[in-house]
């Protein structure tokens, strides 16, 4: 097994002393940064995706290995420029004022971050103004909002009137999901696409800044 | 159903005696020790008044143990409903059991079984005629949420709805803080006046604790707002294995017990004697794709589990069993909705909610209704359990008509043939086949197909009398006009 396909196989199987140790031995013997982030840990979180879209792998699981590839990360990231990270796009994702449902988002969260995202959760009951702060304090390429109420659907209008209102609308994908929501309301309310699960978010988030 | 007893234990027990004590005794310390969170001042100070050691910065009161054994104390063993008309129809308690359809789906399924659309106010008017026609089910509930009706009102006006389309006992909830007092006007508005809607409630309260060890605001201040109300309380907690509890079953329970026992006492703070229910809506977390699926074996389990505990405080229990995750009315939906039905049947479980529901209580189905209300009848059967004695034994028949005699037209045959089994409605087949064949081979969806058609067209439900239906509208109007809604549908004129 060659080093970085020890990465990829200690992501996949959740070794964070495994993944961290191993990431500093290849910094240590000279391998590019950026190598190692690109075939060892985001590779081997590739794999991980699949193998949950497929049902081979479970939620805890997932984020072990996610876990695990933030440790590698950690290690190799002071090598390289900020900007250098390599990322698919950078997401900032909550739950609407008002609800508490998150066990969807998070799960939206995992699919996106096993797919090369850097995502920022917020958490749940995120009022409009605290959406307006993160997305000017982080500057998403994407901002997802979850409502799993029929009662704070209507928050999730009120934080995109609220994103135009205070001019960070523009250039910005807002993203909808949560059981209630549908296509026609993303249309409705002026969201950028809606999707019913977490590997169609990735598709959307893929789609959207292709 | 004395307190800390184990007289009232269900038949079928997943915890002995001893299990029983130590769970109780773990629950006293989480809420002693991590304590429990409540997003509502006047809630913290209700239990800081009671003794609660509460940090306001992170809102949490730490609870001490006397205070819970008095909470226990002060609740009532047994909770009697009375019907629309004032009649006393449901008793919460022993191991008495009464189904109710799930509550606040969001989709609706239409009779084709396939399309599944937004739920509406129509929706819930036929759910509750059909469901009044159901001899197995006791209880209406809030079936679905209104997509057609404003939110302000939309928790509130399903009751109306309700009331006006039957007069069984009712299973509601609220998904704002004004909802309990509209409620309650509505419901005082039938009985007359607030006293004595005390004394004969005719509605069950749902609230929901956020797992692990938190109240919303919405649910703190419906909490205190029922008990000043006397309105019956149902907590329903929703323990979720490996994600908002620990992984394991027994850690579930004890997560659960402790968050039941803190809305108790919030309870029976505000006012001693608060009619209470243990209740909730267990799930098992399916880490494979992150649902929660309720009707999961391991989801009655904890029900069942819990259910031991509540006896044990003698106080009613209540769980969300007898539904299905399944998409369609199927196979899974039959065989999900019978095993979670019969279980907690077995555990004697008071009020059970679920009949109707696919699709972790987001989708109901007329059609499904019905044939769960077939499932409800069997286990109600089961739990009527065998009758022994010298008539039934029938010692002296046997022995006259000795070997090889003939049972059908003895006079203690005809007595009896009738009161023993549960005689179900056409939905369950059990003609022979050459009769089955020649009624089109038609499978059980297509018979409950027929059976709602006829339900609707046929079932009228009793009238609500012209000067109580006045009264009603008349509170529901002012609600409205205080909301600045002028016309809903179904609505008073
Ligand atoms: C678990 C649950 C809870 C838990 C939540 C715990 C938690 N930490 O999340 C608790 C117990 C706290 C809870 C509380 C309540 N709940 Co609840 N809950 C549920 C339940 C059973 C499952 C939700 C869930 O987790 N599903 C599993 C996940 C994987 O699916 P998902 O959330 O839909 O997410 C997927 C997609 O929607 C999408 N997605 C989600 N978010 C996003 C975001 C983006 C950007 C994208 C692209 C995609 C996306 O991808 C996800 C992954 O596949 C649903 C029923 C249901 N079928 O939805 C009721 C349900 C949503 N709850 C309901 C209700 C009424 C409540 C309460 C109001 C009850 C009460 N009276 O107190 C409270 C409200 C509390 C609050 N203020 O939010 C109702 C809603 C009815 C309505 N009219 O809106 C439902 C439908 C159940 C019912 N029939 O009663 N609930």
């Amino acid at each position: 097994m060659s080093d970085l396909e020890k990465i990829r196989e200690g992501v996949l199987e959740g070794d964070i002393q495994g993944v961290a140790g191993g990431c500093r031995a290849l910094v240590a013997g000279g391998m590019p940064p950026l190598d190692i982030i690109n075939q060892g840990l985001i590779a081997g979180m590739a794999v991980v995706g699949k193998k949950f879209k497929a049902g081979d792998m479970f939620m805890p699981e997932v984020l072990m290995s996610a876990k695990a590839m933030g440790a590698g990360i950690e290690i190799v990231k002071p090598l390289i420029a900020e900007e250098d990270v390599p990322t698919a796009g950078k997401v900032v994702i909550g739950t609407v004022e008002g609800d508490l449902h998150d066990i969807g988002k998070n799960l939206v969260v995992i699919m996106l971050e096993s797919s090369g995202y850097q995502v920022v959760n917020l958490g749940v009951d995120i009022s409009p103004r605290e959406f307006v702060d993160a997305v000017r304090e982080h500057k998403p390429d994407i901002l997802g909002l979850s409502a799993l109420l029929t009662t704070t659907m209507l928050a999730m209008k009120d934080t995109i009137d609220e994103l135009l209102e205070e001019g960070v609308r523009d250039g910005l994908k807002v993203i909808i999901g949560g059981a209630p929501v549908t296509a026609d309301f993303a249309e409705e309310i002026g969201a950028d696409g809606y999707a019913p699960d977490g590997p169609a978010a990735v598709e959307l988030a893929d789609r959207l800044l292709a | 159903m004395a307190k800390f007893s184990f007289e009232s234990q269900p038949r079928f027990r997943l915890l002995t005696e001893a299990q029983i004590r130590d769970l109780h005794a773990k629950a006293l310390e989480v809420l002693e020790t991590a304590g429990v969170k409540f997003e509502s001042e006047e809630a913290l100070k209700v239990l800081a008044d009671n003794g609660a050691l509460v940090d306001s910065a992170s809102k949490t009161a730490r609870i001490k143990p006397e205070m819970v054994m008095d909470a226990i104390k002060r609740a009532p063993e047994r909770v009697e409903l009375f019907d629309r008309e004032g009649k006393g129809t449901v008793i919460l308690g022993d191991s008495n059991v009464h189904f109710d359809p799930g509550s606040s789906a969001i989709k609706f399924m239409e009779s084709d079984g396939v399309t599944v659309r937004k739920s509406e106010a129509r929706d819930l008017v036929q759910i509750s005629r059909v469901n009044d026609a159901l001899g197995n089910i006791a209880l209406q509930s809030t079936a679905v949420t209104l997509y057609d009706v404003p939110k302000l009102i939309g928790d509130s006006y399903r009751l109306y709805l309700l009331l006006k389309n039957s007069p069984k006992p009712i299973i509601t909830g609220a998904f704002s803080v004004h909802g309990v007092a509209n409620m309650r006007d509505m419901l005082a508005a039938l009985r007359g006046s607030k006293e004595a809607l005390r004394e004969k409630p005719l509605a069950v309260f749902d609230i929901c604790p956020s797992p692990p060890l938190k109240w919303t605001h919405i649910s703190s201040q419906n909490i205190i707002d029922c008990a000043r109300f006397g309105l019956p309380i149902e907590t329903v907690s929703m323990p979720m294995p490996g994600a908002a509890s620990p992984a394991t079953l027994a850690g579930s329970v004890l997560v659960d017990v402790a968050e039941t026992l803190s809305g108790l006492v919030l309870a029976q703070c505000v006012n001693p004697g608060t009619p209470f229910i243990y209740g909730g809506a267990p799930v098992h977390f399916d880490m494979r794709f992150g649902t929660t699926p309720l009707s999961a074996m391991e989801a009655t389990m904890i029900a069942a589990a819990y259910a031991q505990m509540g006896k044990y405080y003698g106080l009613p229990t209540h769980t969300y069993a007898a539904l299905s995750d399944s998409k369609t009315v199927d196979a899974q939906a039959g065989l999900e909705t019978s095993m979670s039905g019969v279980v907690a049947t077995l555990a004697g479980i008071n009020v059970i909610s679920g009949p109707g529901i696919l699709d972790f209580v987001s989708c109901i189905s007329l059609e499904k209704l019905v044939i769960d209300n077939e499932i409800c009848g069997m286990a109600l059967r089961l739990n009527r359990g065998m009758d022994l004695n010298e008539d039934t034994l029938a010692l002296d028949l046997i022995c006259r008509l000795g070997p090889g005699g003939n049972y059908m037209s003895e006079e203690h045959t005809f007595r009896w043939f009738k009161k023993e089994p549960y005689i179900p409605s056409p939905i369950i087949d059990r003609k022979d086949r050459n009769n089955w064949v020649e009624e089109g081979s038609r499978g059980s969806f297509a018979r409950a197909q027929t059976r709602v058609q006829q339900i609707l067209e046929e079932h009228q439900p009793p009238a609500l009398d012209a000067a109580r239906e006045g009264q009603l509208d008349r509170v529901v109007k002012d609600i409205m006009a205080e909301r600045g809604i002028y016309e809903l549908p179904f609505g008073p004129r």
